[in-house]
């Protein structure tokens, strides 16, 4: 079998983004790049599962070209409309004018909205089947997960998923499949990617997942639409999404904030230190010098937040606002709160982080700390005993859980 | 009638509108909408609703 032919006469066919940092515009830094999988599939008729982004169109259409004849194409499923999967349609479409697009109503609604062209396509639902010849191709809608026109598409015949972007993760790899890449690396991936792309979309998740395993089809290979495919045990990849999607979470806090001359951040340290001296995991990021998709992907599993600010005009530093501003709507469920900050005069951070805390659904668990300009050692000392009695709650909770 | 927003999306559900995408005549409160009725704006389904 050729290094591509993930399954016999299924071909990976998409492209590999090196050097990509920045997704989605700016809201996820791909510090190992990335990849947007297509898959084609040979029978009696021949259907390409998902494209490429636009710029990669010739990436996929050279690959497809060591299979066969692109003309030869009869049907190509649009599993999620967003052009990272869908870009390479209208350039495919030039050398395959007989076929037909499969996808959701949501699916075809948005592919009008994106490229305007008058395709051919045929909308389905759940349950539809596509007969290829030896091998069926059946359609799960799955509507936000992690837009409203995303679908699933199963093969019975190879026990093969193709649920486009779940499950993926951004790692740009010439490897393909899970048991090929360092472990810890791929999970590290997958969990960033669950963090910052559909966190907010838990209970949807659960919700599918169930549903699948309610259809009770045998599942032994996923293969998502970014990054590697997992073949060596799926069941792992599905339980952390469980995982996951239930708010589980672990003793471990992260401490995110802002400085302007450094007294925050002294605060930050000794709060950790008392944490950490509680035995509860401490992670601490100064969010100007930090990666925010690292810090989300930190924060996943972490049971409790310690946000920090200095107070400027009354309120708190814009880097660390525009932070929360994402965390919130990720939309955090079951977490514990905290609060800190330097101030010079009237104050007013602490109240904001701890009012935006509010609004996202998190608990706050203790009252938090302010102090005057610099810390003093008795003040820092107060830190330390704040950072001990959030580990405490932490703990609490663990044990009532 | 209680109007019911979509905690994926936002969307808000009108009995007085109705939903004409979907066949629901104006008037129809939530709790009468069949089970098969989704979320018009991004699909899912009635269990994802809150009364406002």
């Amino acid at each position: 079998m050729a290094k591509s032919e993930i399954k016999k006469d299924i071909f990976w066919v998409g492209a590999v983004d090196w050097n990509v940092r920045n997704f989605h515009g700016h809201t996820y830094s791909t510090s190992r790049g990335t990849t947007y999988n297509s898959y084609l599939i040979l029978d009696e008729k021949i259907a390409l599962v998902d494209t490429v982004y636009g710029p990669f169109a010739q990436e996929m259409i050279r690959r497809i070209k060591e299979v066969i004849d692109p003309a030869k194409i009869d049907y190509i499923v649009v599993n999620h409309v967003e052009t990272d999967h869908s870009g390479a349609l209208p350039e495919i479409l030039k050398l395959c004018p007989k076929a037909r697009l499969m996808g959701t109503a949501k699916c075809r609604e948005g592919l009008e909205k994106h490229y305007y062209g008058k395709w051919d396509f045929q909308t389905v639902k759940t349950g539809d089947k596509l007969n290829l010849g030896k091998k069926t191709l059946s359609f799960i809608e799955a509507p936000m997960v992690h837009w409203p026109d995303s679908m699933f598409t199963y093969c019975p015949q190879e026990k093969l998923l193709l649920p486009n972007d779940a499950f993926g993760q951004h790692y740009a790899t010439a490897e393909r499949f899970d048991d090929e890449v360092d472990n810890a690396v791929l999970m590290e991936e997958a969990t960033k990617y669950y963090a910052n792309i559909l966190w907010p979309l838990g209970s949807i998740i659960l919700g599918k997942i169930g549903e699948v395993q309610k259809m009770n089809i045998p599942i032994d290979m996923i293969a998502p639409s970014h990054g590697i495919i997992w073949r060596r045990d799926p069941a792992e990849i599905i339980n952390a999404y469980l995982s996951w999607a239930k708010n589980q979470t672990v003793p471990k806090a992260v401490i995110v904030y802002e400085t302007m001359w450094g007294a925050t951040a002294k605060m930050a340290e000794r709060i950790a230190q008392g944490i950490s001296d509680s035995n509860i995991q401490v992670k601490l990021f100064d969010i100007v010098v930090s990666d925010r998709t690292e810090i989300i992907k930190e924060m996943l599993n972490a049971k409790g937040f310690v946000i920090g600010s200095s107070t400027h005009d009354n309120d708190m530093l814009p880097t660390i606002a525009a932070f929360l501003e994402f965390l919130k709507g990720s939309k955090p469920r079951e977490r514990l709160a905290c609060a800190f900050g330097s101030y010079g005069w009237a104050g007013g951070a602490t109240k904001e982080i701890e009012g935006i805390m509010k609004e996202a659904g998190i608990e706050l668990a203790q009252a938090g700390i302010g102090v005057k300009y610099t810390p003093s050692e008795e003040e820092l000392n107060l830190c330390y005993e704040f950072g001990k009695e959030f580990a405490g709650k932490i703990l609490q909770e663990k044990l009532s859980a | 009638m209680n109007k019911y927003r979509c905690t994926v999306c936002g969307y808000v559900y009108d009995p007085a509108a109705g939903d004409p995408t979907q066949g629901v005549k104006p008037g129809t409160a939530f709790e009468n909408l069949p089970d098969t009725w989704v979320c018009p704006e991004c699909g899912v389904g009635k269990d994802m609703f809150e009364k406002m």
